[in-house]
């Protein structure tokens, strides 16, 4: 993700600014129907087959959503049905990024065993592990000598932008669209996922007195 | 509603064809309507309703549900006319029956008596197009309160010491206040300001058949699914269907504006569905397609009468833009507001309108509001305080604890008119219909930068005597991509330095008209559409008059 420019009013992707605004622009069209395609197969009791990646790929792409939103007492991008919403990304809207997966799922492999002489796969090293191999590959995305080496054929792409990205977008996008299985992400930050509300909304409206013209002021006035 | 509806043909020579059916075509087309006139409206977006909306973020943002789509509509940018520019969006507008007014937060303030006559009080501002209005806010008083009673809008009349006069109250209490807005009140009373509850285009009761707000929180970006978001689909498209005179045709994108010899115009042409380019005929024209596709039409409608564009003899068609100064500051608290849930605003305050130029050492008037209008895949991009880690457990932490405890503070405010600031046609990139696209030449001036680093220290400061605890500023830099887009074909008594005069009738074309954001001579304190409406509804009355006595006629 390059940075750029915020810009003002450009929605509220605006708000942090525009970087998140600007990557998910450049997706197109489809990104719902890898949702759906993420709700559906999480909610049947089969595995849905993968329409894009190997199922190597696949048990990897996933153990690195599992570290990026990891499961704790509450539930993470596993429980989301993440790499289902991924692997249908890389067919519709995002596959451009296919390269990028496939290469970086290879680095990422390739770091591991580097860092953990015996461990050949980032699925099978232990959380700690994979954390430090993740926290050595996103910091290694942001130096270019060190990306070309990891990423070879995926150019400019940063991988781990990406695959964050996605597995933000499979975590949190509304489950009408099968973003997120049962709600997972939203149930985590606290948005009811209800579509009818009524003051008080939180802890500061609730003994809120009413509107009340200047004498109200608590402290000085002009 | 659907059985009154009305169908002409492209080739019955209606009263009015309006191009764009948002904020102010919406209203045109229901004042012309009523007046008993034959109307066409030819909208380039789809007609949705309600039943069509949804609250998938990704749908709304990703795929342009509701917006243009930079995909099939490509836009260039550049910060100077020295610069090639480059393709990018760099702007955003609604695109479908209701136009913007479908997907913006409805903050709706009028303008107020400063805003007419800024130039006359400050003085001129060298490098600029800073001008009067040849209209004052009595001229549109009237019009603002047809717009609050017909459209609907909820507010509280008198509870800011700030507002211009009006002749009659608002027809609905405001909305209930919100955690943001109770922080906000609090925090602003402390440094001496007056926040009052803030007017907006929601209905707060229902009203006309349409529901009340039930504060679903998706209004941003999104259709009401309701209909208590004032769009003009959900209110003035409506009653234009009513009269069974008005046809909304959507899908049909206007390319020309047709002259004839004798420079009048007898009608437009335009993209159906199928790409078919069909004609049609009217006595009179009306552009509302907003403030970048209503110079775009005028320049792709030159001919060897108009080489430069239609109604473009002062060489003023597209500039002149001001997009609206903005600063955002957000602040993490230690309760939760859960303010994604109800309409975006409930507090506001004015006391920054005039802001004093000679003491500050730039020019600039503002308003401010707070807010959290924030979705969820956009907040775990960039809801979180700088600094905050990008992945694993410390950013899930992040989002679990603070996506209910936060807020912003938004100032909105002022962009100076300077001509280099416009829209133009690209000379190399089309769009998927093979016309010029659109290019944007923008640089903020260092007058506005100065003012919007001011804003977002006082957003700061705000947020510091509610208690915030963490907060944190949007960085401040020139735009390249513009929402407000206003404007560009600037209102004026003089043909050498406007495009339309007081009527919204093009100086060059006695049977064109345009009312839009491009219409504004300056920019208000940020926030346009009810302005837009009003002058909509003005414009209506105006066009009624000359029409009734046959000035339109060929």
């Amino acid at each position: 993700m390059k940075p750029t420019q915020p810009a003002r009013r450009q929605f509220l992707w605006q708000v942090g600014g525009v970087a998140g605004l600007v990557w998910l622009n450049a997706q197109w069209p489809a990104i719902t129907t890898a949702a759906q395609h993420a709700h559906d197969a999480v909610k049947s009791k089969d595995n849905v087959a993968f329409s894009v990646l190997t199922p190597a790929q696949a048990k990897e792409v996933e153990a690195i959503a599992a570290r990026i939103i990891p499961t704790d007492e509450d539930p993470g991008a596993t429980e989301a049905g993440v790499v289902y919403f991924i692997d249908l990304a890389l067919k519709t809207f995002a596959s451009g990024d296919l390269a990028a997966y496939e290469a970086g799922v290879k680095s990422v492999n390739q770091l591991t065993s580097e860092m953990f002489p015996g461990t050949t796969r980032f699925s099978s090293a232990t959380v700690e592990q994979q954390d430090k191999v993740l926290a050595e590959f996103s910091k290694d995305t942001n130096k270019s000598a060190r990306r070309r080496q990891l990423l070879p054929t995926a150019g400019e792409v940063d991988f781990f932008a990406v695959i964050s990205g996605h597995t933000m977008m499979g975590f949190l996008a509304d489950p009408e669209a099968g973003g997120n299985r049962d709600y997972v992400g939203w149930k985590l930050i606290g948005r009811d996922p209800g579509h009818t509300f009524s003051p008080p909304f939180g802890e500061y409206d609730k003994n809120y007195p009413g509107w009340q013209a200047e004498g109200a002021a608590e402290t000085g006035k002009k | 509603m659907t059985e009154q509806r009305v169908s002409y043909k492209t080739s019955d020579e209606v009263d009015f064809v309006i191009v764009g059916s948002g904020a102010a075509g919406g209203v045109l087309a229901k004042e012309l309507s009523t007046n008993g006139f034959r109307v066409v409206v030819l909208e380039q977006g789809p007609y949705l309703t309600e039943n069509d909306f949804t609250h998938d973020e990704l749908k709304i943002f990703n795929q342009h549900f509701l917006t243009n789509d930079p995909k099939t509509q490509p836009s260039t940018f550049r910060t100077t006319a020295d610069k090639k520019a480059v393709q990018q969006q760099a702007l955003m507008y609604g695109r479908c029956v209701g136009g913007s007014s479908v997907h913006f937060t409805a903050n709706f303030w009028r303008f107020h008596e400063i805003d007419f006559k800024e130039r006359s009080k400050i003085g001129e501002i060298p490098g600029t197009g800073f001008t009067d209005w040849p209209i004052s806010y009595a001229d549109l008083e009237p019009y603002y309160t047809k717009v609050e009673w017909e459209v609907g809008v909820s507010g509280l009349a008198g509870a800011s010491p700030f507002d211009p006069p009006r002749s009659k109250s608002y027809p609905m209490p405001p909305l209930p206040v919100k955690s943001s807005g109770v922080i906000f009140e609090r925090a602003a009373r402390k440094l001496g300001y007056h926040p009052f509850p803030a007017p907006m285009a929601i209905l707060s009761q229902p009203r006309a058949g349409r529901g009340a707000c039930v504060e679903c929180g998706f209004c941003l970006g999104f259709g009401c699914e309701v209909g208590a978001k004032s769009s003009s689909l959900a209110s003035v498209v409506r009653m234009a269907e009513k009269t069974g005179r008005c046809e909304i045709r959507p899908n049909s994108y206007v390319h020309k504006v047709v002259t004839e010899k004798n420079g009048r115009a007898t009608g437009v042409m335009y993209f159906d569905a199928k790409r078919n380019i069909q004609m049609q005929k009217a006595r009179a024209v009306i552009l509302s397609a907003n403030g970048a596709e209503t110079p775009r039409l005028l320049l792709l409608s030159a001919s060897s009468q108009f080489p430069n564009g239609l109604a473009n003899s002062s060489g003023l068609v597209g500039k002149y833009l001001m997009p609206n100064s903005g600063a955002v500051s957000i602040g993490l608290f230690d309760e939760p507001l859960n303010d994604y849930k109800g309409h975006a605003v409930s507090r506001i305050f004015h006391d920054h309108y005039e802001l004093d130029k000679e003491k500050l050492g730039f020019y600039g008037g503002s308003g401010f509001d707070a807010r959290f209008d924030i979705t969820p895949v956009a907040f775990a991009f960039n809801g979180l305080p700088p600094g905050t880690p990008r992945w694993g457990s410390e950013f899930k932490k992040a989002m679990k604890h603070n996506y209910v405890r936060t807020m912003q503070i938004f100032g909105h405010g002022t962009s100076l008119p300077i001509e280099s600031n416009n829209f133009s046609l690209d000379p190399d990139l089309k769009d998927s219909w093979g016309l010029p696209a659109l290019r944007m030449t923008y640089s903020d001036s260092p007058n506005d930068l100065k003012f919007m680093k001011w804003m977002s220290e006082r957003g700061l400061e705000i947020l510091d005597a509610a208690g915030a605890k963490t907060k944190w500023g949007m960085p401040i830099a020139s735009t390249n991509f513009a929402v407000h887009l206003l404007g560009t074909c600037r209102m004026g008594n003089d043909p050498n330095s406007s495009v339309i005069n007081s009527d919204h009738r093009t100086h060059d074309v006695p049977n064109l008209f345009l009312c839009d954001g491009s219409s504004l001579v300056t920019s208000g304190r940020g926030q346009p559409t009810m302005t837009i409406q009003a002058l909509a509804y003005r414009a209506s009355d105006r066009i009624t008059t000359l029409a009734k006595r046959g000035e339109l006629a060929g």
